[in-house]
Order: C-alpha cells, then sequence, then structure tokens
C-alpha cells in the first residue's frame, strides 16, 4: 500500500484533540506543513463542549483545567486566540451531609482552621513539602523520557538532570519522597491528617481518573505527579465556554502558524511504504501522502487498529495489547432548572469544585464494587456548576451539573445496556444527600460512562489517560518499552497522545514533547 | 498414567504409542526425557544405530516433536509474520524449514511447516511454543492447536528407506521429492488398511522420510515397518546415533548449539540467525516479519560471532573444547557446541560459535582437548579448520525416485 501523489504534508497529525493540536501547532510553528485530521465534526477530542440538552452545554470529559502549563498557553498566545477564563483560582470545598462542609485552601468560616485545627498546621507543611516535591519533578514532565542502558547522551542528560534535582531536595525531602513515593495514598493520610474530610477530599485527587483506591499502592506518586503538573499552572480555571473553546483556540494557533486542520476525517489506516509510515487512508477512502505521521490516538488505537499488528513485531503487539487501558470513570450532566442549593455551603464555595468522598473509606467502599466489575452504590462525586460562571452554557436562569463519578467500570458485569439509567439513579441519590431539592430541578440528563467514552471519543478502554497512570506504565515505560520516546518502532511514526510521557489531563505536555522530540530527530 | 492431583514435577513421563515396542527391543533401557515424554537414548550401541542410519535404514520415534495445526482465514499472514521466510510459496503438498525470531532479532527455535491445504499448515518444533505463537496471533484470525499427542510420528532414514516403504506396498512414495509430503494406504496384507501421511524429510541429511499417522494404527506401522525392514538392515534407532548424523549434515539442535532467546537468562547469550549461519532462510523481501528491523540493523553492522564447521586434528572428538587463536592459547575465538568422530567422513567434525574475525572458510583455530588414556589426562591443542558444512551430503538425498536395493 502507498499513498496516492505526491506528498503535500510533512507531517499527518491523527485526532485534533487538545494534544495533537498543540502537537501540529509547535510543528507548524517550526515551518513544517501539518495536517490535522480529526474525525468529529469540531475539534477537541475528549475536550470539547457539546450540548447534552436542549439548550444546555457542558464539556464532555475534563471540566476544568488545571495542568496546562502557562508556557503552552503563552507561546501558542492562546489568549490572543480566543482563549478566557471564566472563572479562576476555584476553590475545592469537601461536602458533609450535616452541612460541616470543609473549604480547602481557602480562609473563612468553613477553612481547615475551624474545622479541625490539629490538621491546619500539618496540612500547610504537607502543601510545602510536595510544592518542593513537584518543582523538583516537574521539569521531568517535560522531557523526553531516557530509554535504559543507552549510551545517547541527550538521555544520559536528562538521567543526570532528574538525580541532580532530586538531590536537590535535600536529605530529609528526598527520604521522605522515597518512604512515601510507592506508599498508598490512604497510609500517608493517616500518618498526618485527622479530618476525614480532608482525608476524603486529598485521596480523591490522588485517584481520579485512575484504576486505583486510596489503599492501592502508588496512589501518593499519582497524587505527587499531579502536584508536579500543576506547577506554574495555578489552581483550577474554568475556560468561558468549557473545555471546548480551550480546544478552539488551539485549533486557531495551528492554523495561524500554518497548520490545516480538516474535521469530519476518519482515519482508517496509517499507510506503510517500504517499512515506514507513508500517509494515512481516511474512512472514504482519499488518501493522504507525509513523510511522517503523528498519532494522538490512544496506543492500542494507533498501533492494533491504525497500523495493524502485521507491521510489527509480536512482543512488542503483546505489550501493547497489554497495557492497562480500562476507564473507571463516568460523567453526569445535570440540566437544571434553577441553582441547586447545598445546605450549609456558602454561596462562593458554590461556583468551585465541590467533593464527594467523605472519607477515604467511603472512597475505598466506591472501589471495591468496581474490581468485581460493579459499578458504585454509593460513587465519589467531582462536581462543578459550570453556569455559575459562565452563563453562555445554558438558556437564561437554567443551570448545568457536571460531575465527575467513580467507580463505573469499562466491562461491567451484565453490561451497561439497561444498567446505564440505574448509575445514573445513583449518582443522582447520592447527589440528593447534599442536595435534597436538587432532583426536583433535573430538566435532562446524560451519562457517559467508559464505553460511551470509547465510542464517542475513540478512546480504546474509555480511558482518560489513554494508558493508566501507575509505575508500570509511567515516564520510561509509558506507553510501552519500545515506544518511550514518542517514537514507534516504524520509521515515520510518532505518538503524541495521552498514552506518551507525561499523560492525560488537559496538559497538552504530550503533544509538544512530542514535537519536540520529531524536530530534534529531523534537525 | 497421568493423574491431576500430583504436582507437575512428580507425574511421570508420558510414554509415546510406539513405547511398548521400543521397550521390547532396547537392550539398554536407556530411555531420556523429550518435550514431556519418554524416548530412547540408545537401544543397543550406537555405532551399531549409527551405521543403520548411513548404510541401511532406521526407525525414529518422532512423536515427542511438539506439532501445532494453524488454521484460519488469516493463518498464512500469522506465519508468515511469525517466521523468517515467505511461506506465500509453500503450496499444499509442500513441506519448509524455517525459523522465528523475538523482536531483537534473537533465535526462538526452529522448525518444519506442512502445508496441508488453504489456509491449513502444521507446523513441528523442538520445544513448545505456545506462549509464543498465542502472542503473534494477536490481531490475526487464527486458530491454534497443539497436536502433538494426536499424532504419532517415526522416521525412517537411510539408503534403503524408500525401498522399504515400496516393499510395504506403498505405490508412487519413490515420486515424492525432498519437502514433498502425501497421503498413502497402507494394504491389508501388511496390516491395513491405514492411512499415512509421508514427507520426505528429517534430520540425517540422508534419503529418508517422516510418517505420520494415527496413535491408534502407530504399533500395526511399526510392526509392518520392522517385519518388512528386518530383511534390509532396519534398526530402531536412539537419540545418540541420530545427534552423529545430524552433526555430520550440519544441522543445528537447540539447547546444544543455541539456547533459544525464550529461555536464556543471561543478556548476550542469545544468538541471531545471522550468526548461526541461518542467514539463507531470511527473507527481508517478503513484508514485515518479528525481528525484521533488529536483523536488518545488525546485518548492517555485521554479526559479532559466527557459527562454523570445524575439522579437528586426531580422532578425540573436540567435546565442550575452548578455541584459540593460536597454538599458545592467550586468546579465545569461541568453544565448541557440537562434536563427533564421523565415521563415514573420517573426519573428526564439530560446530563451534567463533569470533567473527575468525569466522572464514579456511581460517585455522586451535582447540583444547583433553585426552583420558586410562584414566592419565593429557591436554592437547590441535589445530581445528573451518571447513564447508553440511560435512556429509550424499547424492542420493535428493535424488528422485531413490536408488532401488
Amino acid at each position: 500500500m502507498s499513498a496516492a501523489g505526491p506528498a503535500r504534508y510533512d507531517c499527518i497529525v491523527i485526532g485534533g484533540g487538545h494534544n495533537g493540536l498543540v502537537c501540529a501547532a509547535y510543528l507548524a510553528r517550526s515551518g513544517r506543513r501539518v495536517l490535522v485530521l480529526e474525525a468529529s465534526a469540531e475539534v477537541g477530542g475528549a475536550a470539547v463542549t457539546r450540548e447534552f440538552a436542549p439548550g444546555f452545554k457542558v464539556s464532555a470529559c475534563a471540566h476544568l483545567l488545571h495542568l496546562m502549563p502557562p508556557s503552552i498557553v503563552g507561546e501558542l498566545a492562546l489568549e490572543r486566540h480566543g482563549l478566557a477564563f471564566a472563572a479562576t483560582r476555584l476553590p475545592s470545598t469537601a461536602l458533609a451531609t450535616d452541612g460541616a462542609h470543609l473549604s480547602i485552601a481557602v480562609e473563612g468560616a468553613h477553612s481547615l482552621a475551624v474545622h479541625c485545627p490539629a490538621d491546619a498546621a500539618t496540612y500547610a507543611e504537607w502543601q510545602r513539602l510536595v510544592e518542593r516535591i513537584a518543582a523538583a519533578l516537574h521539569p521531568v514532565l517535560n522531557a523526553t523520557p531516557p530509554r535504559l542502558g543507552t549510551t545517547a547522551w541527550r538521555d544520559r542528560a536528562t538521567l543526570l538532570n532528574v538525580g541532580w534535582r532530586l538531590r536537590r531536595l535535600g536529605r530529609e525531602d528526598l527520604r521522605e519522597l522515597l518512604r512515601i513515593g510507592g506508599m498508598c495514598v490512604h497510609d500517608l493520610l493517616e500518618e498526618r491528617f485527622r479530618s476525614p474530610l480532608l482525608k476524603g477530599a486529598l485521596a480523591l485527587d490522588a485517584v481520579l481518573g485512575t484504576n486505583h483506591g486510596p489503599r492501592s499502592p502508588g496512589t501518593v506518586l499519582s497524587l505527587l505527579y499531579r502536584a508536579a503538573a500543576a506547577q506554574g499552572a495555578g489552581t483550577f480555571l474554568q475556560p468561558a465556554g468549557g473545555l471546548g473553546a480551550l480546544s478552539q483556540a488551539l485549533a486557531r494557533a495551528a492554523a495561524a502558524a500554518g497548520a490545516e486542520v480538516r474535521t469530519g476525517s476518519l482515519v482508517e489506516r496509517i499507510l506503510v511504504s517500504d517499512d515506514r509510515a507513508a500517509g494515512v487512508r481516511l474512512a472514504s477512502g482519499e488518501a493522504i501522502a507525509a513523510s511522517t505521521v503523528i498519532s494522538s490516538a490512544d496506543p492500542k488505537t494507533t498501533f492494533l487498529r491504525l497500523l495493524g499488528c502485521e507491521h510489527l513485531d509480536a512482543g512488542f503487539v503483546r505489550r501493547v495489547s497489554q497495557l492497562r487501558s480500562r476507564g473507571l470513570t463516568a460523567k453526569l450532566h445535570l440540566a437544571l432548572s434553577g441553582v441547586p442549593e447545598f445546605p450549609g455551603l456558602e454561596p462562593a464555595a458554590l461556583g468551585g469544585r465541590l467533593l464527594i468522598a467523605p472519607s477515604t473509606d467511603y472512597i475505598e467502599r466506591a472501589y471495591n464494587h468496581s474490581k468485581y466489575e460493579e459499578f458504585s452504590s454509593a460513587p465519589t462525586l467531582e462536581i462543578t456548576l459550570p453556569t455559575l460562571a459562565d452563563a453562555s452554557l445554558a438558556p437564561p436562569g437554567r443551570h448545568v451539573l457536571s460531575a465527575i463519578v467513580q467507580y463505573a467500570p469499562y466491562s461491567l458485569a451484565g453490561g451497561w445496556m439497561g444498567q446505564r439509567q440505574r448509575f445514573a439513579d445513583i449518582a443522582i441519590e447520592t447527589l440528593a444527600r447534599y442536595a435534597p431539592a436538587l432532583p426536583g430541578c433535573i430538566l435532562g440528563s446524560e451519562l457517559l460512562t467508559p464505553p460511551d467514552i470509547e465510542r464517542e471519543f475513540r478512546i480504546s478502554g474509555g480511558h482518560w489517560h489513554h494508558a493508566e497512570l501507575a509505575l508500570d506504565q509511567f515516564f520510561m515505560l509509558r506507553p510501552v518499552p519500545g515506544a518511550t520516546q514518542y517514537r514507534a518502532p516504524l520509521e515515520g511514526l510518532f505518538l503524541c497522545g495521552a498514552g506518551c510521557h507525561p499523560g492525560g489531563g488537559v496538559m497538552g505536555l504530550a503533544g509538544r514533547n512530542a514535537a519536540r522530540a520529531l524536530l530534534r530527530e529531523a534537525a | 498414567m497421568l493423574t491431576q492431583s500430583e504436582p507437575h514435577y512428580r507425574q511421570p513421563l508420558l510414554k509415546t504409542p510406539f513405547h511398548e515396542r521400543s521397550r521390547a527391543l532396547s537392550q539398554l533401557d536407556s530411555f531420556i526425557p523429550w518435550s514431556g515424554y519418554s524416548t530412547v537414548d540408545v537401544f543397543t550401541s550406537v555405532e551399531q544405530e549409527y551405521f543403520a542410519i548411513r548404510n541401511a535404514s532406521s526407525l525414529y520415534d518422532l512423536t515427542p516433536m511438539v506439532k501445532y495445526r494453524i488454521t484460519g482465514r488469516d493463518a498464512l499472514r500469522f506465519l508468515n509474520r511469525l517466521t523468517t521466510r515467505d511461506l506465500g510459496k509453500l503450496a499444499a503438498g509442500k513441506v519448509t524449514y524455517t525459523i522465528w525470531c523475538d523482536d531483537a532479532g534473537h533465535l526462538i527455535d526452529d522448525g518444519t511447516v506442512f502445508c496441508l491445504g488453504p489456509g491449513d499448515y502444521r507446523l513441528c518444533t523442538a520445544e513448545w511454543q505456545l506462549d509464543w505463537l498465542c502472542a503473534s496471533a494477536i490481531g490475526f484470525e487464527v486458530e491454534i492447536c497443539e497436536v502433538t499427542g494426536e499424532i504419532a510420528a517415526l522416521a525412517l532414514q537411510g539408503p534403503t528407506s524408500c525401498k522399504l516403504l515400496r516393499s510395504l506396498g506403498l505405490a508412487g512414495v519413490e515420486r515424492l521429492k525432498p519437502f514433498e509430503h502425501a497421503t498413502f494406504d497402507l494394504p491389508r496384507s501388511v496390516g491395513g488398511p491405514i492411512t499415512l501421511q509421508i514427507s520426505r524429510t528429517g534430520f540425517t541429511g540422508d534419503l529418508g522420510y517422516e510418517l505420520w499417522m494415527s496413535p491408534t494404527d502407530a504399533e500395526r506401522v511399526w510392526d509392518a515397518l520392522m517385519e518388512v525392514g528386518s530383511s534390509r538392515g532396519l534398526r530402531p534407532v536412539g537419540s545418540r546415533a541420530l545427534n552423529m548424523a545430524r552433526i555430520e549434515a550440519g544441522f543445528l539442535l537447540p539447547r546444544v548449539d543455541f539456547i533459544s532467546a525464550a529461555h536464556t537468562l543471561y543478556p548476550g547469550t542469545e544468538r541471531s540467525p545471522l550468526e548461526l549461519g541461518l542467514a539463507w532462510l531470511i527473507d527481508f523481501g517478503k513484508g514485515h516479519f518479528t525481528g525484521r528491523r533488529a536483523l536488518l540493523a545488525e546485518q548492517a553492522r555485521g554479526p559479532r560471532r559466527q557459527l562454523v564447521g570445524l575439522d579437528v586434528a586426531g580422532q578425540k572428538p573436540a567435546h565442550d573444547a575452548l578455541l584459540y587463536t593460536s597454538r599458545s592459547g592467550r586468546t579465545q575465538a569461541g568453544s565448541v557446541t557440537s562434536a563427533t568422530w564421523s565415521p563415514t567422513c573420517k573426519r573428526n567434525l564439530a560446530l563451534a560459535t567463533v569470533d567473527a574475525a575468525h569466522s572464514a572458510i579456511g581460517s585455522t583455530l586451535w582447540a583444547d582437548i583433553y585426552l583420558n588414556r586410562e584414566l592419565v589426562w593429557e591436554r592437547r591443542m590441535v589445530p581445528a579448520r573451518v571447513v564447508e558444512r553440511p560435512f556429509y551430503a550424499p547424492a542420493r538425498r535428493r535424488a528422485t525416485p531413490p536408488a532401488d536395493f
């Protein structure tokens, strides 16, 4: 198979999600002729704003921005290309059924100092430790992971840099990092804190979007990783117009740099000629040639479906097929007739993140079900009410509730067909324990389960991070050995999606790192 | 009998359908394990059995050879991605010898592939491969079944083997060319009717056939062969005699001349087909196969080691001998993996892995040999010349029809 005609493009980026667009923008800025092919009618991948009930719009997956580094926002001039924030520095509040909620990192009547004075000082100390570790680890996220046993100077330099940064932490912090790095977050929180609400809220940060419960090993690592990724990005941000507006800004930035972005173009196959990637074939049958293909699709989709196992070695294919990539996270969207009332919650907190994770045991119990292919009978939720800051998402006076709901296993015993409504009801019942009047205001609802996310956003397994974020699929091992430096085993094929280091979340670093790796190689 | 309640290490070795017949003829009761079965090492004497292979006919129980039936829409694509040769050229009724490697281009094993029909193949190998076959099957519509126990097999090898089969009434067997197989009916007069699949294949480098049958027919086929063969010097042979013949033929034995990349523990002990002199089995032009990119890279930089045939001075087989660049024994250049005195060639033969710099035909290395003369040990440095393989390749191995006896 070979693509017809002379190549009009140097690079084809498969998928117009945020990583694909970031990668395309950086490649185009370096003078590459870039074509982005997005299957949907709109760019954004899972970072889209879409209508789920007549007149009601919501960010389909992630609903807040807190991991994208300011350097990407600045370098691509995203604010000039239309990115604006409806709300910044959003507070987080751990909800309690008795109304004694806990607002974290915000001073006031519901602050930690009032709620649990003993924890206040410890929490401040913990925050400082996390800041120092995050500062040390953050540069690692910008680097192409080194290979083991290599003599390449760049790989050695990266390793040296990591070692130097860790060394600079000092004996105390380094020892603490080594001690807690492999621990489960439950044990860590038990060591330090008393307030169940605080522990629940922190544990939720460690397990959100993962296949883990608070007692799963490695959950401290995911907490530190999130902190490292959020370094400098400030607190939680809400883009005006939802996460889709960020994707639109990225697409405009890519286009301004010279990239061509085509929507409604589903890539069906990566074309191979003379054992190197030569272009792509669309579902329409159109073949487009390019000397380099960069896939922002997840590794399983890229290798097993788009490229095909016959172009890869069997051991590599086995590693890809064993990649843990099944999602456990669902998304609930509610169209509301008015602002829901959460008794005891201050109005200022209502517009922030509201967490239903009243204790680590609560989360662990919710997680237990998922081990046996059941959904949680009392799920955890991260809730936002985006319309409080951004009226454009709903008809006047109406509101939207957006909630990340865990745990909803990809493979549910008996299948999701016929059980979806039951889980949506459970999530709403859970909400009603904190906002009793809420069920009466629901005008419409939507639940996206992992299989829905798989189908709608073409993510194999429906995992937000494309591949589980765990020690065995981290850094030098992400997504699998043999493809860890954004390069596929096939010449001319690169990866730039969340399945690569440093992973998912609306961060964009995988896209930028991939572009840099590609440009370095060509240089 | 196998009892599942016993742990596997206490379960006895399996017995092939020829076991009772073999034991009756075994003077030494010398059995060794092979792929979970008990097989004969030596029946009477290695020399007698060796000469039956080269001068008459020999019968070797091949049943433990691990066999996989590979079927399905993608069977050919699967095999072409698994192995290094282009099996698209393999028509029904043909057999081919091939190898397969891991991602790093290191040899996992070798074996033969029988094309039984469109999308229907049988892979025969010395060791179990199911794990690797299953890994290789990801993304292919293919069914892989281990059929080792369902097919009994005998190797009938030697210059009189064709005549022997014809004496059994297997008309047309003389028309089988090397690496062809066909189905024959053993007539009622000699214990039939029994359907036999016969391939002109073997591990002796000589005229010979392999017979594939249902285990229920196994003893009757054995009896018929032994009866007709008794007047033609037919002998059952064990693996020791076969080992001499295969060294003469220059064939490699896994775990002896190379360790499968699936079994090596120490890095650097794997071997690539380029190092083992198996480059002729690699079809780089057929499309991708596992290990292709690694092998291309190795080909470009040149293999570091090379498996060679050696003609060693003297008569003492150079078992496990270290090889040196000079008589002084200061610089090691490799080591011997297989060695035998060849009664037919009247040469002292060895297979060895040596540094690439010393692998050219005609190079002379020095073998460190230990002689035991009535418990008086002597160390000798003897010259070992790199020579062409195979050491022994009689024209009759390819002649069709084979000579009559």
